[in-house]
């Protein structure tokens, strides 16, 4: 058994008295507020007369149902089941007594309650393992003192107390009570992974009867009496800002309240990490319902002008940093060129090992190849929005947000309130991908709401969603690689760039597994924000990076899977450089696992196979993707997928990540495209921006995962950069043609004649 | 199917009505009943049931029939009521997700929780109306048919195998 010392997220464990009178929980405005639901079996579950507390996770009723909260905002990525199912796991109550319900945001009682970065589960392993397991003891030491016998005797199983020698027996809802009075123990110990019951037994969404039958829980679906509808007005184009604005029109129409600026926050506020926002001036137009205000913010008319480079001041997390950002209108066609600019020239050289330069000039064989991508649109299929009600007693807000902290912080210095009069509750998203880290439409909503003295709901249009910005970056690369006389890899160099960040790992395979090693990098400044988008920097580099080496394997005379195996052996047996951040048996283990499962050895006939495997966000994942053709067209019959994620909490549910990773990385890299013209983004909706529908989907997706016992990582994003990879070695091996310039669909090689 | 850039379905409609401002007392069947609503004719139904009639069920996803987030039935033929004006309904039938069946307990949405197929479930009420609707006019339908008629509704999760995999229980299970 693993002990775990008690300090791992203690606060939650600390029971809040402020909160529970006697243990007996009375008056949780947040619990009252709602009707029971979120019931995680098909029949209802019957309520107990009584709840007790027994930590900031757990509350458990005199008929032993327990109501488990799951700390972190949920957007698809199923930390609503897999969270509690690992509290219940060590609280060892069986899984048909179990609620779910989202905990309340509460930066006193939970910690990290973000959803961003595939931390989640990887982060609060140990600790949601600890309220389940410092329950189960505090329940155990209830029933040793009511039978007056050791609490060693005790054991537990699907919420029954027993003690073998007196042949005593209780459900946890008899010692509820007892138990919400106990001491919180020092030191407890948790389960061995063999004996896990819950946890790596797959479990059914517990909001899936709720979305089937579509009960209200996303933030647009958020209902408080007498809430207005509010809409903003952003400038059509990066690089312009609001000059001024005629609402005459506007005033009148039907349904239309009020019509006023707002300035989310002025140049000289110190921003949080999240704050990025090309658009602090809007105006915004309030109305009594969305069909209105939508038509009245058609007819406004509004002035902008172009903005003049400025420097903002970020806060990231204590560090604080200077952002330029420049001004005028920027297109694609001229990022485009500045891009093809930079790459020809030195960049800022971020790890060197070995001469490169003398490898590649005795080298046998030389390979180059650039690449490049497009800005991205999150295109969460929930638009923006939130809700915010700001009296002067206080701030309440809810809506969906990945990062509800940052929107505290951030609202209690913009608004110069304490952070204690802001509440919010966190809705299920429809949607995130790295998008709603960026909170501004929060900090938005309460401004409005405060201006408007109204509770109001902020809507985005999708246009409005669409042309807002914090994209994933626009990207390039070159890679070279040198083969000596016996293709041998000798030297590797990459460079890469992008507007406005780099994309670069300069420590990621194949780093550490050649002599000669070269990483640079640039960036282009730009207005045009960018934000995270599901495995930032990855989502580019994986592909790439998986692309060229393909082309290496093949320039070595060596199957693209046993050439990455070789060099990950060179790491492990003799790695180069001590910073390598990457498993190289970890790699090896889903290469060797998808080379099986997809039964590489023998691709079948008409079938064209490309491969991949990647390190990122602390997994691993390995894809094989099928294409085969259809007349001259390509389409991708299957992907055969290797993770390597630590112990799986909820397979199935771990395997519709994958499978939806494939599914995105699909219709990204085939597809994803924003551009610009003049600053103005080209695209507004989906009747240009083109994502991936049913019939370009993959026939068939089958998932492996490596079964270990190693502490959990996460899955949002590891299985999504690598797809990238190997669609394009499988397009090559069906179409003879590299596929190098994101979207592939529009990469066509140039007309001749 | 294969991997096609042209996009299925155009934007450019006629079916939008000039903007009236007139607000007019209408009578519109909804899941079995009749609701009086008090609106501009040329409110979408999406917008009628959301604000006006408190079913949030469908939802809104482009407002330019592209999405299908906000798929309702109208006398039982899937329908984008996004660019569905209330003028438009006369006498129709609306069906919405809340009024697919009594109990959450149609075959299409058992079968959605068969092979559990929402990951944020935004457009998961969308996916199942146009379903539903698929499976009443062509019980048995194709892995083609499923696509075509499918192909209207986007799930940014990639939740699309799942889709169709629940979509064939619900084909045999009715
Ligand atoms: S909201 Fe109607 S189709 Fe997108
Ligand atoms: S489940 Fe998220 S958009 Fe379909």
């Amino acid at each position: 058994m693993d002990q775990i010392d008690k300090h791992i997220g203690r606060r939650a464990f600390i029971r809040n008295t402020g909160l529970a009178g006697g243990g007996l929980i009375i008056g949780f405005s947040w619990l009252n507020s709602c009707k029971p639901k979120n019931i995680s079996t098909e029949q209802a579950l019957e309520m107990p007369k009584e709840w007790f507390e027994i930590n900031a996770y757990i509350k458990i009723g005199d008929n032993g149902v327990a109501t488990i909260f799951c700390p972190n905002p949920e957007f698809g990525q199923g930390v609503m089941t897999a969270m509690p199912m690992i509290v219940a796991e060590e609280l060892d109550i069986s899984w048909k007594d179990v609620l779910v319900k989202q905990a309340p945001f509460n930066t006193e009682l939970y910690e990290r309650q973000f959803t961003g970065g595939s931390q989640g589960i990887r982060r609060s392993w140990e600790g949601l393992r600890m309220a389940g397991a410092t329950a189960k003891q505090m329940l155990k030491q209830a029933a040793a003192e009511a039978w007056q016998v050791p609490v060693s005797g005790i054991t537990v199983s699907d919420g029954v107390l027993s003690h073998e020698a007196t042949g005593k027996t209780a459900g946890f809802g008899e010692m509820a009570a007892a138990a919400s009075n106990m001491e919180v123990p020092e030191n407890v110990e948790t389960k061995a992974v063999k004996d896990f019951k819950i946890v790596s037994h797959s479990k059914k969404n517990v909001e899936g009867k709720q979305i089937v039958t579509g009960e209200p829980m996303f933030g647009l679906d958020y209902q408080y009496e007498g809430t207005l509808i509010a809409m903003v007005e952003h400038p059509p184009a990066f690089g312009l800002k609001l000059k001024s604005f005629d609402d005459s029109e506007v005033r009148n129409m039907p349904g239309i309240v009020d019509v006023f600026q707002i300035n989310t926050y002025d140049d000289n506020f110190v921003r949080n990490f999240f704050d990025t926002n090309a658009f602090p001036d809007l105006v915004a137009i309030v109305g009594k319902t969305t069909w209105e205000v939508m038509n009245a913010k058609k007819k406004l008319k509004a002035e902008w002008e172009p903005i003049t480079e400025k420097k903002l001041t970020f806060d990231r997390f204590g560090s604080i940093s200077e952002v330029t950002v420049p001004s005028g209108l920027e297109s694609t066609k001229k990022h485009d060129e500045l891009m093809e600019k930079m790459a020809s020239q030195p960049g800022e050289i971020a790890r060197k090992d070995g001469d490169p330069e003398s490898a590649f000039k005795n080298a046998a064989k030389v390979l180059e190849r650039s690449y490049s991508c497009p800005f991205l649109a999150h295109n969460c299929m929930e638009p923006m929005n939130f809700f915010a009600h700001v009296t002067e007693e206080g701030i309440k807000l809810a809506g969906p947000s990945q990062a509800p902290s940052i929107i505290e912080s951030t609202l209690a210095s913009r608004l110069d309130v304490p952070a204690e009069k802001i509440e919010i509750e966190m809705t299920r998203m429809g949607g995130g991908f790295g998008r709603r880290a960026y909170g501004h439409y929060a900090i938005e909503a309460a401004l409005i709401s405060k201006q408007a003295k109204a509770p109001i709901k902020l809507v985005y249009s999708r246009e409005d969603d669409m042309t807002f910005g914090i994209y994933r970056p626009s990207y390039q690369a070159t890679y070279r690689a040198a083969l000596d006389e016996n293709n041998n890899l000798i030297a590797f160099h990459v460079k890469s760039g992008g507007v406005p960040e780099s994309p670069l790992f300069a420590n990621r395979f194949p780093a550490g597994a050649v002599d000669n090693y070269l990483a640079e990098q640039w960036v282009i400044n730009s207005n045009i924000t960018i934000g995270a988008f599901r495995a930032p920097r990855s989502n580019f580099t994986a592909g790439v990076e998986q692309a060229f080496l393909d082309e290496v394997a093949e320039a070595a005379g060596k199957d693209p899977i046993d050439f990455r195996l070789e060099l990950l052996k060179r790491v492990k047996e003799n790695p180069v450089g001590e910073e390598n951040d990457y498993d190289p048996d970890r790699i090896a283990g889903v290469l060797k696992l998808v080379k099986e499962k997809s039964n590489w050895a023998q691709t079948p006939p008409g079938v064209h196979r490309g491969v991949s495997a990647y390190f990122c966000h602390n997994s691993y994942a390995a894809h094989v993707v099928d294409v085969v053709m259809d007349g001259d067209q390509p389409r991708v019959e299957k992907v055969t997928c290797a993770i390597d994620c630590g112990i799986v909490i909820n397979p199935d549910a771990a395997s519709l990540m994958a499978e939806g990773a494939i599914v995105d990385g699909i219709g990204n890299a085939m597809y994803g495209n924003m551009s610009f013209t003049d600053g103005k983004p080209d695209h507004s909706n989906f009747d240009t921006y083109k994502m991936i529908r049913q019939n370009e989907a993959p026939k068939e997706i089958e998932v492996h995962f490596v079964q270990n016992e190693i502490d959990p990582t996460g899955l949002g994003e590891p299985p999504f950069p690598p797809v990238f990879g190997a669609l394009a070695n499988a397009l090559y091996k069906a179409t003879g043609r590299r596929f190098t310039k994101q979207p592939f669909s529009t990469d066509k090689p140039p007309l001749v004649g | 199917m294969c991997l096609n850039f042209v996009s299925l379905f155009p934007s450019n409609s006629d079916i939008f009505m000039p903007s009236i401002t007139i607000m007019a007392k209408l009578n519109l069947k909804i899941n079995g009943e009749v609701k009086e609503v008090d609106v501009d004719p040329s409110t979408p139904v999406l917008w009628v049931l959301r604000d006006h009639l408190n079913l949030v069920g469908t939802k809104y996803g482009c407002g330019i029939a592209q999405c299908g987030a906000c798929t309702v039935h109208l006398d039982g033929t899937a329908t984008r009521s996004c660019m569905l004006t209330v003028s438009m309904v006369g006498n129709s039938e609306i069906t919405t997700i809340e009024g697919l069946s009594e109990n959450g307990d149609h075959p299409v949405q058992k079968a959605w929780l068969d092979v559990d197929v929402p990951q944020c479930g935004y457009c998961q009420a969308g996916q199942i109306m146009t379903a539903a609707a698929l499976l009443d006019k062509n019980p048995n339908p194709s892995d083609e048919e499923i696509e075509m008629a499918m192909n209207g509704n986007i799930c940014r999760c990639g939740t699309y195998l799942r889709i169709k995999k629940a979509v064939k229980i619900a084909s045999e299970n009715s």
